[in-house]
């Protein structure tokens, strides 16, 4: 059996665009703890062609790259296995929610890191608020760009430290101006997008709204495992404990709804279940795109560590409150749904039956985010 | 702007602007770099600042520093032009007077809630602040959030003491820029003490220095959104989106709010957003559902929300349409005390609130 050491510990630099100075920061971190004396690596570093960031990586050692070759185009990816062949006390990884090529052994660069950090190797990253799972929809909805590369809260809520890089959107855009972020072609995109003063000064408050979040999370952490005389109480974590129920269907709304549910859940420090009920026998009656739909959104689901179920029920509405009242759940997420039965129809749909029988708890109704010029073009 | 609405300014509004653009034109700039302690590296990034303006040509002085230098303190301040503290009954002052003189274009002051002895030109260096950007005097500053007028008694709270100094938030809010410098807890101790204290004593300090990195960041997310929100009036944008959820609640004569209230409360503490409480004030209802409406509103008030009176024919449309306007995320309604037949019949309240709450989540309450 292979000898257990202490997992590394993870540090992350959290910024909220291209251009802050998060890999700047990273690689001055490096050369501080280098003059401490730590043995420290640069696993992998994005340079963006910028000047003053290559010049930072003078006198750190890095680890070569991986040559990879997919559909006869090479790129490069973070060589993990040579990482731990060096084994240094600590590593330097830029950009932690990217997305290996197809074909790496790992899908994502945070996997890479994981098994980094299981080594027993500190780990040092960045990574852009938007590209947190939970602020996905948010996120679309005010800059029209939907994220890709996500990565689960969780992964972020594991890490030991989030340390915020902040620069004030005036101060980014004269950057950007300069062409010290971007190539003037692609500047001239990001501006068109991201880069637009009111998008970034949204963006900059969600990344030091969430900042604020992980450290209120690790200090309530903290201080459940602290003798009670050291506990300074922060008052609205002892009060009621709630629990959520998202209901998952075949909906495509049900990734928002998930993506919603989980993080009113992690505001509330609550518990939260997700639960697919159906009505027939066997999950194979369903049709074959409906049963597809209901598997990605479980998995999605399983994938922010929601405890997810399938539940058989032959109404879904009383199945699901059935299930929620034997759970003790507090608050159950609904979404919307798409098309509004009509007034005083004589069949209500699944989400008015769940607020007729779930009277004795909260049933919370999620509303698709749209975007403005979309909501206009549909009234 | 795809992503927002645009709107006709009135003549009135446009006026503002212009006046408003003028006044800024004039004024020197205000940057502030916030920290949440000292030894996060709030003066270093200031003097960095100065010296990649000095480089890319503007003319920087240093107005203020802190009397005992650490040598990477020193050894940036030998690069810059220095003027010096005068010393007021042996107490260091900012002399606003020689920078005046002086008149350069960007001046750094580091210590923005130091207070000045008596028979100083300002009592607070803030105010010295104040008039160096009056004069048009550009002014990049640091200040430690325990110094913030409105945080000092939580911060009192959390350290277990108080400052004398202070500087009014709202000072902050009107600065052009504002930069959280942050560190991990960690690197603030290991700057504070050179080893030594016991563990027990560090874990408390750790977790006070968490507490107040949470109320600098939070404090800086205000401001960034306050700034956004001058920049969307000035510019004649309506945003419809917002990084601040919005808990709106829905009080009627016809249920007990009290758990509602209390969990509006509870959501907008713990998601730190803003809470609107909402009724409809019309004299047309029954003097029972009057009593109980006013036993809601009252609960309401002692819970410390703010109370806004909606008058209109049509009370769900009536209350999504306040909502949208002030960026709602979530509105808290709770069941009406009719019974299903009649909702069926008739279309409940609540089932109307949940068709037509475009973009807005709905949280339905027990009766």
């Amino acid at each position: 059996m292979a000898e257990t050491v202490p997992r590394g510990r993870l540090k992350i630099l959290l910024g909220y665009a291209a251009g802050v100075g998060k890999t700047y920061r990273m690689l001055e971190e490096a050369h501080a703890l280098k003059r401490q004396g730590v043995d420290v690596v640069v696993g992998y570093f994005e340079p963006h062609g910028r000047k003053d960031t290559i010049a930072r990586l003078e006198g750190l050692e890095v680890i070569t790259r991986r040559q990879v070759e997919y559909r006869g185009v090479r790129f490069e990816e973070m060589d993990t296995d040579a990482v731990l062949r060096r084994h240094p006390q600590c590593c330097a990884v830029d950009e932690f929610a990217h997305t290996n090529v197809p074909g790496s052994e790992r899908a994502k660069r945070w996997e890479d890191v994981h098994v980094i950090l299981d080594a027993g190797i500190d780990v040092i990253t960045t990574l852009n608020v938007q590209h947190l799972e939970s602020l996905n929809d948010q996120v679309w909805q005010f800059t029209g760009v939907r994220v890709r590369e996500t990565i689960p809260d969780w992964v972020v809520q594991q890490a030991d430290e989030v340390v915020v890089v902040d620069l004030p959107p005036d101060a980014l855009l004269n950057r950007l101006r300069r062409g010290a972020v971007y190539s003037p072609e692609k500047a001239r995109v990001a501006a068109e997008n991201f880069f637009r003063e009111s998008t970034l000064a949204t963006l900059r408050e969600l990344a030091l709204r969430q900042t604020a979040l992980e450290v209120d999370s690790r200090f309530t952490a903290q201080e459940a495992q602290a003798p009670p005389e050291v506990s300074a109480g922060s008052a609205a974590a002892a009060e009621t404990q709630d629990k959520i129920l998202i209901a998952v269907s075949a909906d495509p709304a049900s990734a928002a709804l998930i993506r919603r549910g989980k993080r009113v859940a992690d505001y509330l420090k609550a518990e939260c279940f997700a639960a697919f009920v159906h009505s027939g026998a066997d999950l194979a009656d369903l049709a074959p795109e409906e049963r597809q739909a209901v598997d990605k959104h479980l998995n999605f689901a399983r994938n922010l560590h929601i405890e997810s179920r399938v539940l058989r029920a032959t109404d879904i509405a009383q199945g699901l409150v059935d299930f929620a009242r034997l759970n003790r759940i507090t608050q159950i997420f609904v979404a919307r749904p798409r098309k509004q039965p009509r007034l005083g129809r004589l069949r209500p749909s699944v989400v008015q039956e769940v607020v007729r029988l779930a009277r004795d708890m909260q049933v919370t109704i999620v509303a698709e985010r749209r975007r403005p010029d979309e909501a206009r073009a549909q009234g | 702007m795809a992503s927002s609405l645009m709107r006709r300014p009135d003549p009135d509004e446009l006026l503002r602007k212009v006046q408003a653009q003028e006044e800024r034109e004039r004024r020197g700039k205000l940057k502030v770099f916030l920290g949440y302690a000292s030894g996060v590296g709030k003066s270093i990034r200031m003097l960095d600042e100065g010296r990649r303006r000095r480089e890319r040509g503007e003319d920087v002085v240093v107005g203020a520093t802190q009397l005992e230098a650490t040598p990477e303190v020193k050894a940036r301040l030998e690069k810059l032009e220095v003027i010096s503290l005068r010393l007021v009954d042996g107490s260091p002052v900012m002399d606003v007077e020689a920078i005046l003189e002086r008149h350069p274009q960007v001046c750094l002051v580091d210590g923005l809630a130091h207070d000045n002895p008596a028979g100083s030109l300002n009592p607070h260096r803030w105010q010295d602040v104040e008039q160096l950007l009056e004069a048009g005097i550009s002014v990049i500053t640091t200040v430690n959030l325990q110094y913030i007028e409105e945080e000092r008694e939580r911060v009192a709270q959390i350290r277990g003491r108080e400052v004398k100094e202070s500087v009014p938030r709202a000072f902050l809010t009107r600065a052009e820029e504002i930069e959280v410098v942050d560190a991990s807890p960690e690197a603030c101790l290991d700057s504070e003490e050179e080893g030594g204290a016991a563990e027990s004593d560090r874990q408390r300090r750790q977790q006070q220095l968490s507490q107040l990195r949470e109320l600098a960041l939070l404090l800086a997310a205000d401001v960034v959104d306050r700034q956004l929100e001058r920049y969307l009036q000035e510019h004649g944008i309506a945003q419809v989106w917002s990084a601040q959820e919005r808990f709106l609640v829905w009080v009627t004569g016809e249920s007990d709010a009290a758990l509602m209230l209390a969990s509006g409360r509870r959501n907008s503490l713990r998601f730190h957003g803003e809470l609107i409480v909402v009724y409809i004030d019309r004299p047309d209802r029954s003097p029972v559902e009057r009593d109980a409406l006013q036993r809601n509103l009252d609960l309401a008030r002692s819970a410390g929300a703010t109370l806004e009176g909606l008058d209109g024919e049509d009370a769900v449309a009536t209350v999504l349409a306040f909502a949208r306007r002030r960026g709602v995320t979530q509105i808290f309604v709770a069941h009406g005390s009719h019974s299903d037949w009649w909702d069926r019949i008739f279309g409940g309240r609540v089932d109307r609130l949940i068709r037509d709450a475009n973009g807005m989540d709905v949280r339905v309450f027990p009766h």
